[in-house]
């Protein structure tokens, strides 16, 4: 499933990096914690965070990650969403918290690792 | 035959607007010689714990990587307050981050961690205000698994910062 199809199935707003909506989610992730994510995200991951600062995308990009979700109405400031543009990653808001969603990505089938 | 590399890039301390950026570019390299996925991957992990390591406690310090036919070494060295107890700084969930850094979601206690899991030979070398040396070698095939050396140590070990390359 596309990065576009889930925005779009999930109502999810465009923040930055649309010319990555193309971009195949094979998996998710959820955290907060950098070294967390580093540890355990995988590529192609959709990667729910309260996070909005611009590391994360240094993070996305190192971790091959799809795109990214910012949880509870968290917005990205002006720098993140320029990084975000340059790297082409999607950031996509949720006004909700991350059970919900990830409990519904997980049922649209994005899951790979096994349980 | 891998052609040899050798590229060094400056990490500014508290500089969380640039921070992850050289281990971007040194991921960058590897995949554009087509080097193996589990290494590359493995490399950026173990790049970015130790550039952020060097942006949160560090104080300046330069990030070296070298490509060779045997793999992949990257040095990190700064010039900041030095790691007071290394075994401690090992153990996983310990920091001694500030709270504002934490609620970033760095300083988690699990950067060198996080190194140790995904390097194949990891040596760190620490004195209370003299900085931290780093050492990571990541080998092409199973089969070596030898000591390392870096080209940065003698530096830092003689409070020569600037690097040598």
């Amino acid at each position: 499933m596309k990065v576009r199809d889930i925005q779009s199935e999930f109502n999810l707003e465009i923040a930055a990096g649309s010319k990555g909506l193309d971009r195949e989610v094979t998996d998710g992730y959820c955290g907060d914690l950098l070294s967390d994510v580093m540890a355990n995200a995988g590529p192609g991951d959709i990667w729910l965070t309260m996070q909005s600062h611009q590391n994360i995308l240094a993070v996305a990009v190192l971790k091959e990650l799809a795109a990214i979700v910012l949880v509870n109405g968290h917005r990205p400031d002006e720098d993140t969403k320029a990084r975000a543009d340059k790297e082409g990653i999607p950031v996509l808001l949720s006004p909700g918290s991350s059970y919900p969603l990830a409990g519904r990505l997980f049922a649209a089938g994005i899951k790979k690792k096994q349980e | 035959m891998v052609s040899n590399i050798i590229k060094e890039f400056r990490i500014e301390a508290k500089d969380f607007i640039h921070a992850g950026e050289s281990s971007i570019e040194i991921r960058r390299i590897l995949k554009s010689m087509g080097l193996d996925a589990d290494i590359t991957q493995r490399v950026s992990i173990c790049a970015y714990e130790a550039e952020m390591n060097v942006v949160m406690h560090g104080g300046n310090g330069i990030i070296s990587m070298i490509l060779d036919e045997t793999g992949v070494i990257l040095e990190v060295m700064d010039k900041g307050p030095g790691i007071d107890d290394i075994n401690l700084a090992l153990t996983e969930g310990f920091t001694t981050a500030g709270e504002e850094v934490q609620q970033m979601g760095f300083g988690a206690g699990m950067g060198l961690p996080n190194i140790i899991r995904n390097a194949d030979y990891f040596k760190i070398y620490s004195e209370t205000a003299k900085g931290a040396y780093l050492i990571m070698c990541f080998w092409l095939t199973n089969t070596i698994r030898r000591e390392c050396s870096g080209r940065l140590f003698a530096a830092w070990n003689n409070n020569r910062h600037d690097g040598v390359g």
